[in-house]
């Protein structure tokens, strides 16, 4: 019990120094920016904790980073690598507001449920394509998740233009390329008054504890997890491994089709032009910060959804261009992908320390 | 040039992994002209004191003197400046380049290569120790006692004077070992020293002029060669008298159980692996593969496990054609399979030992009710696998990769006989495990033997083969040569069978 808390205690001393790592590298690009990267970093880090604005937008934000992340959980536990959650999450979007403007008098209790399976199946059918072309073609599922994204970009972009484009825009002549809004009973409700804080945060939670119960408790989560990491033995068991990774992309993708949802029954009340804001590349980072681990997404979530609100903050506050966010976002990719290396091998720390500070370690060893 | 190694000593080696004490206050010596064995069990510590050696671990403490002079060895680059050169169990060749490429891999300064200094050079060492390989050959081309040839040359050609052979035989046939170790009592007796790590100990016997023993990290024993015996060595390591294990005369076989009718697979490469095979296993007997690796083996296990597809014939399982089944399926008719490679096939390494135990189950009750993993079940039924298969581990929730090899191959064991099969394939299960866990593998398939499973075991062991076997069948490329009770056989024509000669065989 004890060497098993030790042994988180030290993921997350490795994460915050990947995290700590890339901040000091993007401070050196935001100085070639020419802003203090002293008052950058201070509006990004308090902004989001200094008051009820910041804290429940760092949640708005967290949710559909959990969700993505959740579906980048099972799919790459399952030994396949999603990259295109940006698709799925706009597939999952359209696909709700879709159904919600179709049944436009159903009573909420009937088609809530109806939109977020809609939604959820729209993204598990975008997902589940680059399963299948994987486990049928071997298609490498990087390149076509990486493809599906433009191909789902550009359709949604033609939905919320034409077919779909909310009647008003037209009789007025604006133009703005979204959906109508969705009825009201479908509203998610606000969680605290006068904030966009809504209760699809609750259900991301409960959908995290389920996707840990599916992958740890469940007979087919057994088999997920086996197939990600023994493939060989997961076929020389029986495992039909082929329809595994067909069922993870699906899975993957339905969590991200979720996320869309929840962006539009919570957050626009609509499908519009850039609803996803890339969360289905932070929801990525998020899933790799929290090790892959359902609950330990959790609070990645919200440090990403702190970070993303801080980066937006301080692009206003100390006016650096918005690419310098994107930057920043990507040094913490690379270094926590980077910190698998020390988590990994266990001497590497060791071998660290021993160059860092020379014969402090080695003395003690030599006697 | 680097001056000669005359005395090696490591002494106070102590080096710890997770959960592990690897190598505690260990000391060992050796000379030049010596052969030095270490003998020990899997997970005794020696490949840990060698790597160390080597320069690819540091240990927690002690230290490493060469000629009298206190060394640190931080790398292998600096073990090879030193006159240390290593020979893996695994060889690391570039198939596709020659010999004399492989040799100077990574030694050429210059931007162009020197090729023809460098194949004089070889050919002067192939000459002093009698190592006959054409340099130009490709290594692809190569036997594998002639790859580990290339190996030895590899570190002599960078000045080693002390050579650290790991587990050399592991992978050889029978000849091919008896040649190894005639090339290194002619090595050490021009003076260079060699540790040779093994738990085989008759080749310790036959090559070393002292023997280290090595038992739970520490050194047991430090004696020579001439002044002890094999029995003597075999209670040394593993801490108690052994009584290896022997078939029982009684040979009762039932009804088939696992029928090939002509059977032809292809192989990776698109060839002709398997070439028409017809077996029968029957209840109660162990038949045994003979064959040298690479002859279809391989193939042969994953056709009747249904991993690999069948082009011609026809497999019966229990009753029932099994020739187009999914794995599920067959493993369903009651066959139990331990693969050739128990780390990535047999087991999931980052799985814990609970999880690997119900590999094969983990959808049925009592493991699962209602697709709900039982933990309480599941975690019991771990408990009583690792008490009764002896698996030495931490806890049940250790990564079943941490194991040492005899370990692994317990859970795979425990995993297979406990599901109670009509058939059992074992390919390879004693590779590269050491005596105590050999003997214990050994009993388990005479016990499943005497329990009616029909076993077919895979080996490239004849000692093995002949000592547990009822029937034994030459496997030569994709085609069995010959089946015969185990009475009918000797290492003679077994091994005429394996080169595939049959006339010599049959007088």
């Amino acid at each position: 019990m004890n060497s098993q808390f030790r042994g988180v205690l030290k993921q997350i001393v490795v994460l915050l120094a990947a995290l700590v790592g890339a901040l000091l590298i993007g401070a050196v690009f935001l100085l070639l920016a020419k802003s203090d990267p002293i008052k950058a970093y201070g509006v990004m880090f308090a902004g989001p904790v200094s008051d009820k604005f910041g804290l429940t937008e760092t949640l708005v934000r967290a949710v559909p980073l959990l969700l993505v992340g959740l579906g980048i959980v099972i799919s790459f536990r399952s030994g396949i690598i999603n990259i295109g959650a940006e698709g799925q999450i706009l597939a999952g979007a359209i696909g709700a507001a879709y159904v919600g403007n179709s049944f436009p008098d159903m009573p909420a209790i009937l088609l809530l449920p109806l939109v977020f399976m809609a939604g959820a199946m729209s993204g598990a059918v975008w997902g589940g394509i680059a399963g299948w072309l994987k486990a049928r073609l071997a298609v490498n599922e990087i390149l076509s998740t990486v493809m599906l994204n433009q191909i789902a970009l550009q359709l949604y972009l033609f939905l919320i233009r034409g077919p779909l484009i909310d009647p008003q825009e037209v009789s007025y002549g604006t133009g703005v390329p979204q959906t109508a809004l969705i009825p009201e009973q479908i509203w998610l409700s606000r969680l605290i008054p006068g904030t966009r804080l809504h209760s699809g945060l609750i259900f991301a939670l409960v959908v995290a504890v389920l996707v840990y119960v599916f992958l740890w408790r469940t007979s087919t989560g057994y088999r997920m997890r086996a197939v990600g990491a023994g493939p060989e033995a997961a076929r020389y068991a029986g495992i039909n491994v082929q329809w595994y990774l067909v069922l993870a992309m699906a899975l993957a993708g339905g969590m991200a089709g979720l996320a869309g949802v929840v962006e539009v029954t919570g957050v626009h009340h609509r499908a519009l032009e850039g609803i996803s804001a890339g969360y289905g590349f932070s929801g990525i980072v998020a899933a790799l910060f929290g090790r892959l681990h359902p609950l330990g997404t959790i609070p990645a979530s919200i440090l990403f959804g702190a970070l993303l609100l801080g980066a937006d903050m301080m692009q206003r506050a100390v006016n650096i261009p918005a690419a310098m966010v994107m930057v920043i976002q990507g040094l913490v990719v690379l270094f926590v992908v980077s910190s698998d290396y020390f988590l990994k091998n266990p001497s590497s720390v060791a071998n660290l320390k021993v160059k860092l500070f020379g014969k402090k370690v080695n003395g003690e060893g030599g006697k | 040039m680097v001056e000669k190694i005359q005395n090696l000593e490591m002494s106070g080696i102590t080096k710890r992994f997770p959960g592990v004490l690897s190598n505690n206050n260990v000391n060992i010596h050796i000379v030049a002209g010596e052969v030095l064995a270490i003998l020990g069990e899997n997970g005794a510590g020696k490949t840990t004191l060698m790597n160390i050696l080597y320069g690819l671990y540091q240990p927690e403490a002690g230290t490493i003197s060469v000629n009298g002079k206190s060394v640190r060895i931080n790398s292998p680059s600096e073990a090879i400046q030193l006159g240390i050169g290593m020979v893996h169990q695994h060889f690391m060749l570039v198939p596709t380049l020659t010999v004399c490429e492989n040799v100077i891999l990574g030694l050429s300064k210059t931007f162009l290569v020197d090729l023809k200094t460098a194949t004089k050079r070889i050919k002067e060492i192939m000459d002093r120790y009698g190592l006959a390989i054409n340099p130009e050959a490709y290594v692809w081309q190569l036997s594998v006692g002639e790859q580990q040839r290339v190996e030895i040359v590899k570190a002599l050609y960078r000045g080693a004077n002390l050579l650290i052979l790991d587990e050399p035989t592991a992978v050889l046939t029978p000849q091919e070992a008896k040649e190894l170790i005639l090339l290194l009592k002619n090595m050490s007796a021009q003076g260079n020293s060699i540790i040779l790590i093994s738990h085989k100990l008759h080749e310790v016997m036959a090559v070393s002029d002292r023997v280290t023993v090595l038992r739970d990290g520490e050194v047991c024993a430090d004696v020579n060669t001439q002044d002890t015996s094999q029995e003597a060595l075999a209670k040394l390591m593993v801490g108690r008298d052994m009584a290896p294990c022997k078939r029982d005369g009684k040979f009762s076989p039932g009804k088939p159980v696992l029928e090939l009718q002509d059977v032809f697979a292809k192989g990776d490469m698109g060839t002709n692996a398997l070439a028409g095979v017809s077996l029968s296993i029957r209840e109660g007997e162990i038949l045994g593969i003979a064959g040298v690796s690479g002859n279809g083996q391989k193939e042969l296990a994953e056709v009747i496990a249904g991993l690999r597809k069948v082009s011609k014939g026809k497999l019966v399982l229990n009753g029932k054609e099994s020739t187009k089944m999914s794995p599920a399926k067959i493993i369903e008719q009651g066959l139990g399979y331990i693969p050739e490679d128990r780390l990535h096939v047999g087991t999931i390494p980052s799985f814990s030992i609970w999880e690997n135990l119900i590999l094969k189950d983990h959808n049925k009750p009592p493991f699962a009710k209602r697709s709900l993993l039982q933990n309480r079940v599941i975690m019991s039924h771990g408990l009583s696998l690792v008490e009764k298969y002896g698996i030495k581990t931490p806890n049940l929730e250790t990564p079943t990769g941490r194991l040492s090899g005899g370990n692994i191959q317990r859970v795979i064991l425990a995993r297979e006989i406990t599901r109670s099969p009509v058939a059992l394939v074992a390919a390879y299960p004693t590779r590269g495990v050491d005596i105590g866990a050999t003997e214990y593998l050994h009993s388990k398939l005479l016990e499943a033997r005497s329990n009616g499973i029909g076993v077919l075991l895979i080996s490239e062991d004849l000692e093995e083969l002949t000592s547990i076997c009822d029937r034994i069948a030459v496997l030569y490329e994709g085609q069995i040569m010959k089946v015969m009770p185990v009475e009918e056989t000797d290492e003679r024509i077994l091994g005429l069978l394996m080169a595939g000669i049959v006339e010599e065989a049959s007088i």
